[in-house]
């Protein structure tokens, strides 16, 4: 493959990628190539998590993946986790538990919390700790974050216990 | 540049063969840093990431040896069953990154990048791993002390993969600490690894991030042997545990940067290595 034409499967839609660089990150081919910007892209090394995606079931920066060696992978980002348009449960726990300042680490966070919960529908709060531990948030201090996600946990539990 | 998505070794070491030179990347962890900076040209990349023959392993018939591929991700060996199997690997790996960098980051690239301060290497020495090294037309066995050659320079040939690690199945205890600037998401300033081999009587120690490449303290290790029996139970003391610790720490050659001093970091290794050797001794025994 040099500079041809490669196809990407996002949030369940296949994208063809054109004129690109093939060393291109999947960061920059999102948000740039396929017009999804919510993906954001800050430390470009893999420190910050606010470009995380998930990937063949598992939270990555989409800084660190090469795209053109993800045309065979299903790829979900924060634009493909409400199906309706709609707020999802984590993001609005997010909005109601003040989680969100600044707001450019979010995306990452509600991809990772949805990755955690997705998986994991009871942590506890080391394991909700351990999960976002690769999401930097320069604003808020987490304790907001951290009871945005417990009460995500806590609804999704009620939700299932009715 | 082209980019070759292979999807089985042989595919990787045939497109290795028709693009000398190529990169090769698992996760990308490392690469991908490079490449963001530009830091590095890019011409041809083989991925591996789809070659699953790479992401197997499995304990010898004789359950003396586990052979890891080189793609498994640290996030494989955090949990069980490796985690049990090779318990100082799990520990390094779970200090590795973010759950996001373990998810994608291998041993494979671990060995490829061959940073002094690569988790997985200390593990790797303590244990004495060999390297599986296979080219399109060959494949050789390295020992892990022949296999790092210094600072991001290592002995695999362009031509081939790092397929796998052998490491051996041993009843004793393993360990391994460092110390960086932060809890999570933190690149060694030093670490340290300490293996006991119960039934071998051998207490190996491995340091990461204090010398070019990582250093197995064979003198101290010899001196430990020569001062208390090292077949199962342990009977070591704190003197002895901090006399071993100096010594292990004099024969590590540290620098300063921009991640800490040679003086510091001389100082964490006498300490780890004293902390994991007294880990060592209580290693199976009642709690006090």
């Amino acid at each position: 493959m040099s500079n041809e034409i490669y196809r990407l499967t996002v949030n369940g839609i296949e994208h063809e990628v054109k004129d690109a660089w093939a060393g291109e990150s999947l960061l920059y081919v999102l948000r740039e190539r396929l017009g999804l910007p919510g993906t954001k892209g800050a430390c470009e090394q893999g420190e910050c998590g606010s470009c995380t995606v998930v990937m063949d079931g598992e939270a990555v920066c989409s800084c660190l993946v090469m795209a053109a060696t993800a045309v065979d992978a299903d790829i979900t980002t924060v634009e493909g986790l409400s199906l309706d348009g709609e707020p999802t449960d984590v993001q609005q726990s997010f909005v109601e538990a003040g989680g969100v300042q600044c707001g450019f680490c979010t995306p990452g966070l509600i991809v990772a919390v949805h990755h955690l919960l997705d998986r994991n529908p009871s942590p506890d709060e080391l394991a909700i700790k351990e999960a976002i531990s690769g999401n930097i948030c320069r604003c808020t201090g987490y304790g907001r974050i951290f009871a945005a996600v417990e009460r995500a946990r806590d609804q999704r539990r009620a939700m299932q216990a009715k | 540049m082209t980019v070759v998505n292979a999807t089985s070794l042989q595919q990787a070491l045939e497109a290795l063969h028709d693009h000398p030179g190529a990169r090769l990347v698992q996760g990308g962890t490392d690469l991908m840093v490079e490449v963001n900076f530009n830091r590095t040209t890019l011409h041809d990349v083989v991925a591996l990431r789809r070659v699953n023959e790479l992401k197997r392993w499995h304990i010898a018939e004789d359950s003396q040896t586990i052979r890891l591929g080189a793609g498994i991700p640290y996030a494989e060996m955090e949990r069980s069953p490796l985690c049990h199997h090779l318990p100082a690997l799990a520990q390094a790996a779970r200090t590795v990154g973010s759950p996001q960098i373990r998810a994608a980051g291998s041993l494979g690239g671990n060995l490829g990048t061959c940073s002094p301060a690569g988790d997985g290497l200390p593990v790797l020495s303590a244990l004495d791993a060999t390297v599986h090294l296979q080219s399109l037309d060959a494949s050789r066995d390295l020992s892990i002390h022949e296999f790092m050659l210094g600072v991001k320079k290592n002995a695999r040939q362009p031509n081939e993969v790092i397929v796998a690690v052998t490491l051996p199945v041993l009843n004793g205890f393993q360990g391994y600490a460092k110390v960086g600037t932060r809890n999570a998401m933190v690149i060694s300033a030093a670490s340290v690894c300490v293996v006991h081999d119960a039934l071998g009587g051998t207490i190996r120690v491995a340091l990461g991030a204090v010398a070019p490449t990582v250093v197995r303290t064979r003198e101290a290790e010899a001196w430990l042997a020569s001062q208390t029996n090292l077949a199962a139970p342990l009977t070591v003391t704190a003197e002895l545990a901090r006399e071993f610790g100096r010594r292990a720490a004099a024969e590590c050659s540290p620098i300063d940067d921009h991640r800490s001093t040679a003086s510091y970091r001389r100082h964490a290794i006498a300490v780890l290595v004293e902390r994991l050797l007294l880990r060592a001794n209580d290693h199976g025994k009642s709690p006090r």
